[in-house]
């Protein structure tokens, strides 16, 4: 090693930074080719001051003789008498015997990296699936707008089961019910209440206590929207829920069983003489009845989660509330 | 050659016995598996084991099924809230052996749980969870969980009002749970509401994330029964389990989280 030159040596060039600066101009080359011109001659530039910089280090050994400083001792440290063999099967084998004086030895800064790295790659490949998996499901919720068509189908202090699409594009799987009152006139608008047909107790579907005129049933299709069913339930005296027996009166408070709060109440609009369906509300209690009515609302909150009293403390925030 | 004559009889069970070796030494010295398969199978047992003891295999062999049956109804299942009923009504009436299938599949699913809960009973029972075996039983609680979800997400998959009704309840109760639950509940519908991807997300559930978890849980349990060995029952005059191992050095953690310590320095 001593001796230089001779192709019967094995050779080494020094560490070396240039090959990096290489490796940029390069790129900016590969680069300019798509954006600019001016960033190839840049580039071009770069690879040929650094290449030949490169080139020279890397061919020194070639040109002059090297000299080889001797192998010297850490000072004031004397060199480890050299560790007595170790039998394959005992102790750690596959660790190295750490030399007197090595505080901070390489095979533990393999270790941490090793690790740091794989908790790395790992975060960057897990934060993005689980919000792929989480996310959309809190990203736009908001309610669509549903068109239930001429205000005439609804005769004034009858009830109308209505069953639409909330969202079309997803098909059958977004058919919900609502009980739709026309409340007459109030301060000249029309007013009406709309109930919603999911149980306040775990969301089964409330059925009208009253006789449903089947044979009054009529489809609707208002312009660019899907079909509403619409069937006229007589002499309705409330609503009650076949899963566990919550029963609620008309305007939607709880009477009976279960149910933590009324029902859920859509809000509702009127545009050329048509009724519009707008998004849901949660309700603590209604007092009065019809037009009259003062309805205690909340944000939308999930079935069986209390809106008012204390236990309310226990459901502090909905995810209706983030969402929309 | 032969120090003694053979009659060809014994020529021939030799022979055949090379033939048998030659490829579980080849793949022996390879691999070192025929030595792990008989580590795993020929263990020590104690001698007053009985059937109760055989309830953790039934249970096994419950999800085997299960496995083996989902995963040929998956080639005809088909996720989506527009087919779903339709594909469920095609391989119990259209397909050739989809009633069995499908029925091996729903029936099976009780069965798994029964055995779970049978088996479960065994072991408190016999007192079978106690040291060292306490780690084996929160795997067991794991599974049992595990299997429970099973049962939940794969009840959707019909899409029948029974089956849809019923995981609207069940996704609300979830719900209920104080601050977190309609976060939850949102999570596993994906959405506000019951909607066209929830069908695929429970499908995703029931046939890839849980059962990939049950096989890592049962590898775990039964390696934990390999290593620890069948509790003898209550009754029993024998003591159970293998001779515990001598402690290895630095409690074989080295090197796992952290370095050990190292020979030539004394801490």
């Amino acid at each position: 090693m001593a001796t230089s030159g001779g192709d019967s040596n094995p050779h080494s060039p020094p560490p070396s930074l240039w090959p990096v600066g290489f490796a940029v101009g390069i790129a900016c080359i590969l680069v300019g080719l798509i954006i600019s011109l001016w960033v190839v001659v840049a580039g071009a530039v770069i690879a040929a001051v650094f290449g030949l910089l490169w080139a020279r280090d890397a061919t020194r050994e070639y040109r002059e003789p090297v000299h080889i400083e001797p192998e010297t001792t850490r000072a004031g440290v004397a060199p480890a008498p050299p560790a007595e063999p170790v039998p394959a099967h005992e102790g750690e084998a596959a660790l190295p015997v750490i030399q007197p004086g090595e505080r901070y030895p390489r095979s533990t800064f393999l270790e941490l990296s090793t690790l740091g790295l794989g908790a790395a790659i790992g975060a960057i490949v897990t934060v993005p699936i689980v919000g792929f998996a989480v996310v959309p499901g809190f990203v736009d919720q908001k309610q669509k707008k549903v068109d239930l068509g001429p205000l005439r189908n609804f005769p004034e202090g009858e009830f109308v089961i209505a069953t639409f699409m909330i969202d079309p594009e997803q098909g059958e799987v977004s058919r919900r019910t609502a009980y739709i009152r026309n409340n007459g006139l109030l301060n000249g608008e029309p007013s009406f209440t709309i109930i919603s047909n999911r149980c306040a107790h775990l969301g089964c579907p409330v059925q009208p206590n009253g006789l449903i005129q089947d044979r009054q049933a009529k489809d609707v299709k208002p312009p660019g929207a899907t079909t509403i069913h619409l069937i006229p339930v007589q002499s309705v005296v409330g609503f009650g829920c076949p899963c566990h027996g919550g029963q609620y009166n008309t305007e939607g408070n709880r009477t009976a069983g279960p149910p933590v709060r009324s029902l859920d109440r859509y809000e509702y609009g009127i545009d050329h003489g048509r009724l519009i369906l707008l998004s849901t509300y949660s309700v603590g209690t209604v007092q009065g009845i019809g037009k009259d009515a003062k309805i205690k609302k909340y944000p939308l909150t999930g079935p069986g989660e209390h809106v008012d009293g204390p236990e309310a403390w226990l459901y502090p925030i909905q995810p209706s509330q983030i969402s929309s | 050659m032969a120090t003694r004559t053979r009659t060809p009889r014994q020529v021939r069970q030799e022979k055949a016995e090379i033939a048998v070796n030659y490829p579980l030494d080849w793949l022996e010295e390879r691999s070192g598996l025929v030595g792990g398969v008989r580590y795993f199978l020929f263990r020590k047992v104690p001698s007053d084991t009985n059937w109760f003891h055989t309830l953790g295999s039934a249970t096994l062999t419950a999800f085997l099924v299960q496995a083996a049956t989902g995963v040929i109804l998956a080639m005809y299942y088909k996720p989506d809230p527009n087919q779903a009923y339709e594909s469920v009504q095609h391989i119990t009436n259209d397909v050739t052996l989809g009633w069995l299938v499908r029925g091996m599949h729903k029936w099976g699913a009780s069965v798994f749980i029964i055995l779970m809960f049978l088996h479960m009973g065994r072991v408190f029972l016999f007192g079978a969870y106690k040291y060292p075996r306490e780690l084996n039983w929160i795997v067991g609680v794991l599974l049992l969980a595990c299997g429970m979800l099973e049962g939940f997400t794969g009840y959707l998959l019909p899409w029948d009002q029974t089956s849809y009704w019923a995981t609207v309840v069940g996704i609300n109760i979830n719900g209920t749970a104080p601050f977190v639950g309609s976060f939850l509940s949102q999570i596993l519908r994906g959405g506000a509401e019951i909607n066209g991807d929830t069908i695929a997300r429970f499908y995703a559930i029931h046939m890839l994330l849980l059962p990939g978890a049950i096989f890592a849980l049962i590898g775990l349990h039964l390696y934990l029964i390999v290593r620890l060995g069948v509790t003898s029952p209550p009754w029993s005059k024998e003591a159970a389990g293998r001779e515990r191992p001598p402690e290895p050095p630095s409690n074989g953690r080295a090197g796992l989280i952290r370095p050990g310590p190292r020979r030539g320095i004394s801490r």
